[in-house]
């Protein structure tokens, strides 16, 4: 599903790597954790799964792709198959729950009876049902990201990213949105996440890959935050 | 595609950016117009010079009995002399299109005419008039030709070539319209720019939903059509406008003002203006495209 074939990654402007010859790989329908301190390199493994960004050196496979040799104008059809969830929650203001959702439909040239069908559908799977209407600022932290999750969940894509989808969130608001990210992985969708909250990790019991300074100095199955110190 | 949905885009981003949409229907409209107006000025003078080379005649004047040219040392010219010159012009024959022998008595007749009114006819008489040859030629350009042969020729005074005349005319004519041409391509320069400036803006200011649409796989072409659609949508308008301007013009100006005030000479018709709209729209629409094309490829990146 995803594989990283001893990748490094300086980014123009600085000398360190922000990730330093990592290898690994992320089997179909796995819950992986990425943890380590801020500047890790998390984020970064993250956009080149997106290709967002480029690997300096190695391959990064995706969905069986190479993203080195994906042509630019067939970057759109990888995205469609990755569903992104970030801190920040990126809605947009004046759009309602409703429309925030079918926006990542309509862009893709959804017809509308598709759309009218599936937002309800997926407003109905993250707890949404009667709050289609609202606008962003009328809404919770954690319900804002939970229209975030439906966005990139509508079009059920094979991988869901979510870069510290808690990190703004309250403790009890983020074990609601965890579960909302176990649910869908159940659901079949390989969901790979990063985060600095070492009790989710804990309570969660799934696979944890820790970075530290680029390098990958962890990785193991139904882990706990920390264990490596 | 969804059409409604790119439609509502378009018209969101228009309003969004309202001022700066008028900025540049504005400046497309001053600018076409501009180039429209040369582009017609340029039709305006090639059915002048139509209209005056076609009537351009070179002028072989004959001695009189006073003449002090050289050539006319012999006296008036003889009858014989007349005659060679005229065969002589049959044979420059398809050059030379049309003769005709003006006498002094039909000199002095168009001389009376011409200056009706004027106190200058009773001071002139017939005798003071030379007799002359008018010739037509099929490509006035060739006038070398007659004049070397006939120049310094005994029995002809002077040959005469009304297109020099012309030529000056339209030397200064040419060089106005060389002004007001590049006038109008500097104005289409300033308008791209604007265009630029005011696609990065919008650009900009939609980050965030372009940054959305890049993160949920739209396509290039569906993150920058509305854009696109934006910019030529306000380069149509202008260019509605400047050719609305361009029609007024010739409506008023040259009908309305220049045409009776100035009848002996030939004025650009509606074809002129029919044949310059879609070149101004096609312009205008193209350099919007395109200017927005190439910043948006710069600005709204995968
Ligand atoms: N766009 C960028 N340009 C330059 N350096 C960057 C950029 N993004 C991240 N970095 C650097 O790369 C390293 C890893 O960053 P990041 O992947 O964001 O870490 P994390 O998400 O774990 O906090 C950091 O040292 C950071 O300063
Ligand atoms: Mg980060």
């Amino acid at each position: 599903m995803i594989l990283f074939d001893h990748v490094t990654k300086v980014y123009p402007s600085q000398q360190r790597p922000a990730l330093d010859d990592v290898s690994l790989e992320i089997e179909k329908g796995e819950f992986v954790f990425l943890v380590g301190p801020s500047g890790s390199g998390k984020s970064t493994m993250l956009r080149l799964v997106l290709r967002e960004e480029r690997p300096t050196k190695g391959q990064v496979w995706v969905l069986g792709k190479d993203l080195n040799r994906l042509s630019n104008w067939k970057i759109p059809t990888l995205r469609r198959q990755i569903g992104t969830v970030f801190q920040d929650f990126r809605l947009l203001p004046n759009k309602t729950v409703a429309e925030n959702v079918a926006f990542a439909l309509e862009v893709i040239g959804k017809p509308k009876s598709h759309i009218n069908k599936v937002v309800p559908e997926v407003l109905e799977v993250v707890g949404l049902e009667g709050k289609e209407g609202r606008r962003p600022d009328e809404l919770s932290g954690g319900e804002q990201q939970r229209v975030a999750i439906a966005r990139a969940f509508v079009n059920r894509p094979m991988i869901l990213i979510a870069d510290e989808p808690t990190g703004n969130l309250d403790p009890a608001t983020s074990v609601g949105i965890m579960k909302l990210l176990d649910r869908i992985n159940r659901l079949g969708t390989t969901v790979v996440m990063s985060t600095h909250d070492s009790q989710i990790v804990d309570q969660m019991r799934r696979r944890v890959i820790e970075l530290e300074g680029g390098h990958v100095v962890r990785d193991q199955s139904r882990g706990v935050y920390g264990y490596a110190q | 595609m969804r059409a409604t949905f790119v439609a509502s885009e378009v018209g969101n981003g228009l309003r969004r950016n309202l001022t700066m949409t008028l900025a540049v229907i504005i400046t497309v409209a001053v600018s076409l117009g501009l180039f429209g107006a040369s582009l017609l000025v340029r039709a305006q003078v090639s059915t002048m010079k139509d209209f005056w080379y076609d009537k351009v005649e070179v002028s072989i004047f004959l001695c009189s009995k006073g003449s002090d040219t050289p050539s006319c040392a012999g006296g008036a010219v003889t009858a014989a002399q007349r005659d060679q010159i005229k065969s002589d012009l049959e044979s420059l024959r398809p050059l030379v299109q049309e003769i005709y022998y003006e006498s002094k008595a039909e000199a002095y007749e168009r001389f009376k005419e011409q200056f009706r009114d004027s106190p200058i006819v009773d001071n002139v008489t017939e005798k003071a008039l030379p007799e002359s040859f008018r010739v037509k030629l099929a490509d006035p350009t060739q006038y070398d030709v007659v004049a070397s042969a006939f120049e310094g020729r005994p029995g002809i005074e002077q040959v005469n070539d009304q297109r020099k005349v012309l030529d000056k005319f339209f030397q200064i004519l040419g060089g106005l319209q060389l002004i007001a041409l590049l006038i109008a391509i500097l104005m289409l320069i300033v308008t791209v720019l604007l265009i630029v400036n005011t696609m990065r803006v919008a650009a900009f200011s939609r980050r965030r939903e372009t940054s959305i649409m890049r993160l949920v796989g739209a396509s290039n072409f569906y993150i920058q059509l509305p854009f696109l659609l934006e910019a030529a949508l306000a380069a149509a308008l202008g260019a509605i406008l400047a050719i609305g301007a361009l029609a007024l013009m010739k409506t008023v100006i040259v009908d309305g003002l220049l045409a009776p005030s100035f009848q002996f000479t030939a004025f650009v018709g509606w074809d002129a203006v029919l044949a310059i709209a879609p070149v101004m729209l096609i312009t205008g629409i193209g350099l919007a495209g395109l200017a927005a094309f190439f910043t948006l490829r710069k600005y709204l990146r995968v």
